[in-house]
């Protein structure tokens, strides 16, 4: 949003001034449309068995329902993957912290023991109902990490949210152990939904989450300027005019629908909201203007053929999104790690 | 009180405290102080480590809410302002800011354009010329598009330094200006802010540890002690022996600096008066 004219031939040819991200913004999102859409093709037309593109519109074809099923498992990937990246991309900046991931700071754990609760106590059932208790979860662990992170004069640093996060973590996911424990049958439930996993559901379940996520999407997307000043520190974004609390909240808001709502959907998938907008950072810089769309790109990209590549490594059986996300996200976390530790990178 | 504290009695000030009493939880920091902040002048805080000086000048950004008194900008209350309002006529540049990861100057530059957009407004060619101004004036222009964290301690505290002049306000509040600079890079940048000051007639706050150059730097001195003002006026005034033993507890004397002529404070150690007795 800021290069001009005026200033871009500023740069001295003897500084040394290397162009510090070597693909330009469209570059990046032309690459990203382009892998969202080659995503979106292999997940319709890869699996146990291949399909024509074809059967996808032609009503006659005797695979057309398989690839319904496919669409709307493909479509269920797009979501999720976009919404967890876009809630890792907000949390990263709202926290200052580049490992903060809605995983690390405690809200998948608070979703997952909300379930888990409500399923063994509550005897939820209903989708809609999962998401509210998800939501809930989400919330009330995001709510409790800030507030134990604030504690003391320097108010919640990214150090202090980091450690409440993993502390709060470990607790509720050793609750959840505990309920699942003495409660067979929701563990029966809980075991494929925790792996987190997008097959198997219909449109309908898309369809409820879908509001959630609209509105947590508008609202991240337009955070972009509050989170661009966030990033310079309280005193400054203050002095900048930001009212800072209100701006954590509606932020924070975004991120529990975002987060909640993909963990409701598919379960908890990691890494996806870590590795992704670390991926674009590097690439197009920290301006969250172009940060957050692309990392929602990404995050659908990646999502898509993580799944589309679960079906095809051990077959005959399929490895679950969750698995395979983190089966991908490891080695570009790691190669992201490399980078930052040989120049100006990442890291 | 050992120096008559002087107001700037003639001059206008949009920039006030009147019985200001700043703290954290339930212990007060800066007690019942009032401060008028000379307009169009370099005004400079200097006092011991922890009497208050950073503590105030967050206060009278309106960072800190007081526990009772008031900041007054232009003549009204600066809380009950509205913030954003109250951002483009005052800039903050706090200690020691850290940049984003991997942020551009002229994209952290830019950043200080902020309080000059609504909600929907986009960026205009008011904002490149405002930025493109902050660049020149800091000599910042050949790193534009340089990533900040690879910058020099002294190139990127210009560019900080950009980015609060591209908020483009009248009065401009530094905390500690040049920390982590050595002496070369000190002195540029109190140079820098002199000639902001010259030339745009911004009226500056500026926290400064160095007693000899706040001497040299300032219009207006406030030496705190303990969160209250001790001395207040010109450096002529306020740089004496006497005040300087007693806001900082040290021994020292006080020489006419040979270049500016302005107070230079020399400390008397224990370890070297003990010497110089010796070789009495």
């Amino acid at each position: 949003m800021t290069s001009t004219p005026v200033l871009e031939h500023g740069a001295e040819a003897g500084h040394g001034a290397t162009p510090p991200h070597r693909l330009g913004t469209p570059t990046v999102a032309a690459l990203l449309v382009g892998a969202v859409a080659v995503a979106c093709v292999l997940s319709v037309v890869v699996g146990a068995r291949s399909i024509p593109l074809a059967a996808v519109w032609d009503g006659s074809h005797p695979l057309h329902n398989i690839s319904q099923a496919r669409v709307e498992r493909t479509l269920l990937g797009l979501a999720v993957g976009a919404a967890l990246a876009l809630a890792g991309a907000v949390l990263q900046g709202l926290t200052r912290n580049p490992l903060a991931d809605p995983g690390i700071l405690g809200i998948n754990a608070g979703a997952s023991f909300a379930m888990v609760v409500g399923l063994s106590v509550f005897g939820v059932s209903e989708l809609r109902d999962f998401l509210w208790v998800a939501f809930l979860g989400a919330a009330v662990a995001a709510v409790l990490v800030h507030v134990i992170a604030s504690v003391g004069r320097d108010g919640a640093t990214p150090m202090k949210l980091a450690i409440a996060g993993a502390a709060l973590t470990a607790a509720t996911t050793s609750w959840t152990t505990g309920v699942l424990l003495v409660d067979r049958q929701t563990m029966e439930t809980f075991r494929y939904w925790q792996v987190g996993t997008i097959g198997g559901r219909d449109l309908s379940v898309l369809l409820t989450g879908a509001p959630f996520l609209l509105v947590g999407a508008a609202l991240a997307l337009s955070g972009a300027r509050l989170l661009n000043t966030l990033a310079l520190g309280d005193d400054l974004a203050r002095g900048l005019g930001r009212r800072t609390a209100i701006d954590r909240i509606v932020l924070g808001v975004a991120v529990v629908l975002l987060a909640g709502t993909a963990t409701a959907l598919a379960g908890p998938i990691a890494f996806v909201g870590l590795v992704v907008p670390h991926a674009v950072r590097a690439l197009v810089g920290s301006d969250h203007a172009r940060l957050l769309p692309l990392s929602a790109l990404g995050g659908a990209a990646l999502v898509v053929l993580a799944d589309t590549l679960g079906r095809v490594v051990l077959p005959p059986s399929e490895v679950q999104v969750g698995v395979m996300a983190a089966v991908v996200g490891v080695p570009v976390f790691l190669l992201l790690i490399r980078r930052g530790r040989s120049g100006s990178g990442a890291l | 009180m050992t120096a008559t504290p002087t107001h700037p009695g003639t001059g206008t000030s949009r920039l006030a405290a009147a019985g200001l009493t700043l703290g954290y939880a339930d212990t007060a920091v800066v007690h019942d102080l009032d401060l008028r902040v000379p307009d169009g002048k370099v005004s400079v805080i200097v006092g011991a480590n922890a009497c208050g000086k950073s503590t105030l000048l967050r206060g009278i950004a309106r960072l800190l809410r007081p526990q009772s008194g008031a900041v007054l900008l232009d003549g009204e209350v600066i809380h009950r302002q509205p913030t954003k309002q109250v951002a483009r006529v005052l800039g903050l540049l706090p200690q020691n800011p850290v940049a984003p990861e991997g942020v551009t100057v002229v994209d952290l530059v830019g950043r200080g354009r902020h309080p000059h957009h609504g909600t929907f407004r986009r960026w205009t060619s008011a904002d490149d010329e405002a930025v493109a101004e902050a660049l020149t004036l800091t000599d910042t222009l050949g790193l534009a598009d340089r990533v900040v964290d690879e910058l020099s301690g002294g190139q990127r505290q210009r560019v900080w330094i950009a980015m609060a002049l591209a908020q483009g306000t009248d009065l401009l509040l530094l905390d500690e200006p040049t920390t982590y600079l050595d002496v070369a890079h000190q002195v540029e940048m109190l140079d820098l802010l002199a000639e902001l000051n010259a030339r745009r007639g911004t009226t500056i706050v500026m926290v400064l540890h160095d007693l000899n150059l706040s001497a040299r730097y300032a219009d207006h001195l406030v030496a705190l002690r303990g969160g209250r003002v001790v001395a207040e006026g010109t450096p002529r005034e306020v740089v004496t022996e006497e005040v300087v033993r007693e806001v900082f507890g040290l021994d020292n004397r006080v020489i006419d600096d040979p270049v500016s002529h302005t107070p230079l404070v020399v400390p008397v150690g224990r370890h070297l008066s003990a010497t110089n007795q010796e070789n009495r």
